[in-house]
């Protein structure tokens, strides 16, 4: 769950410098996709039972265990709901996102 | 005495997908490719055809996933994947996993002929097919695996899905493949199990996976692993495996069934449909399950 990939965009200023075959280079994580989202979720952790189903439901993969615990990513999270909505103790909760 | 606890994640930890991907919000497809990763680990090489996937991975040279992709037209999944197979064992590497990856369209409509030549031939690839029931990334389109009853751009309220969705499984059972299962991403353990399984077998393996799509199905973000396992629970889609086109396997039997409106109120793509309609959907899907459970003998 350590992302050791960097996220830098690729840019090609002339043809020359693209490489030969087609392979990917980078990893998208230079796509902050956080910028999606309206609503944020919020871990209440005095509450969590470190069930990891958060983790295992999130489809940004914007949720890691840091020391065993639950930790968004709020770079990446597009704040879907999926993880709150799974909660078996309901102690995620979605907040409004404050512009 | 929550922190005395431990945490024991039933998935393994190995993520090869990472964060910043293109799918919408709540996209079952993704979770999909996740859970298969997990199972099948870094040694895979994937064919996509052009699908919600092929999009979501990210524009060139940038790739989401950490495994090799090579991008084919849309009909040709399980022909690019007989071939990026048989150049493997040129190379002598047995070890490699190929995996064609395609959306219901590119199996159930356009890639069927690939993927039945490749059947016949008994080609050592896995085939993956991730269901959202309908042309999703081109933008709702109706496929011939979208459900009797579903609204999509193509078949408009008035004049919503007539036809029954194609039996994909059966068709693929009369193959006689060596393995054949169907998925649910509200299971993931049975999931990445089904797929570990798959990995260890020789010979063309299909695996129907169903992944909620709440962009084409006007439901919430938040309900796709809900409508996931509601579609199990209601036996709309049932989780099971076939061995040698012979050997049937419940993997998840249901004492009680829940009726098929918990399912349909969910979406707003059956929010057309009356009374009379509903009772059909629900015989269709009941006379479906009890033909899968005499299948497997219970």
């Amino acid at each position: 769950m350590s992302k050791k990939k960097d996220d830098k965009r690729i840019i090609f200023n002339s043809e020359k410098e693209m490489p030969l075959v087609a392979m990917s280079l980078g990893s998208m994580l230079y796509n902050k996709t956080g910028a999606w989202r309206n609503i944020k979720p919020v871990i209440d952790l005095s509450k969590c039972i470190k069930c990891g189903i958060c983790w295992k439901f999130c489809p940004d993969t914007s949720i890691d265990i840091v020391d065993e615990w639950p930790q968004v990513n709020y770079d990446y999270c597009k704040g879907c709901g999926i993880c709150a909505e799974e909660c078996p103790e309901k102690c995620i909760v979605m907040v409004e996102e404050e512009k | 005495m929550s922190k005395e606890r431990k945490m024991t994640l039933t998935l393994p930890k190995e993520e090869l997908m990472s964060s910043g991907h293109l799918a919408c919000q709540g996209c079952g497809a993704t979770l999909a490719m996740r859970y298969a990763l997990k199972a099948l680990g870094q040694k895979t090489i994937l064919c996509i055809p052009a699908c919600c996937w092929s999009v979501i991975d990210g524009p060139f040279p940038h790739s989401s996933l950490d495994v090799p992709i090579y991008h084919c037209a849309f009909e040709t999944a399980a022909s690019s994947a007989s071939g990026v197979r048989a150049g493997l064992d040129m190379m002598g590497d047995t070890e490699t996993t190929v995996m064609a990856w395609g959306g219901d369209g590119g199996t159930f409509d356009i890639g069927i002929q690939a993927l039945s030549g490749a059947a016949e031939r008994n080609e050592d690839l896995i085939y993956a097919c991730y269901d959202n029931e309908a042309y999703m990334n081109t933008g709702i389109q109706r496929s011939s695996a979208t459900p009797l009853g579903a609204w999509t751009t193509t078949t408009p309220v008035k004049h919503y899905k007539k036809e029954r969705k194609k039996d994909m499984i059966g068709i693929l059972a009369a193959h006689n493949i060596p393995y054949l299962a169907t998925a649910s991403i509200a299971y993931p353990e049975d999931m990445v199990k089904k797929f570990k399984k798959a990995k260890d077998i020789h010979g063309t393996r299909f695996i129907h996976i169903y992944a909620p799509c709440p962009t084409g199905w006007k439901s919430r973000p938040d309900d796709t692993v809900k409508l996931a396992r509601l579609a199990v629970q209601t036996g709309y889609f049932p989780l099971y495996e076939i061995e040698n086109g012979e050997k049937w396997t419940l993997n998840l039997k249901l004492k009680e069934r829940k009726p098929i409106t918990d399912y349909l109120k969910l979406q707003g793509r059956f929010r057309h449909l009356k009374e009379e309609e509903i009772n059909l959907i629900q015989a269709e899907v009941e006379a479906n399950y009890q033909k899968i459970l005499k299948k497997c003998g219970l």
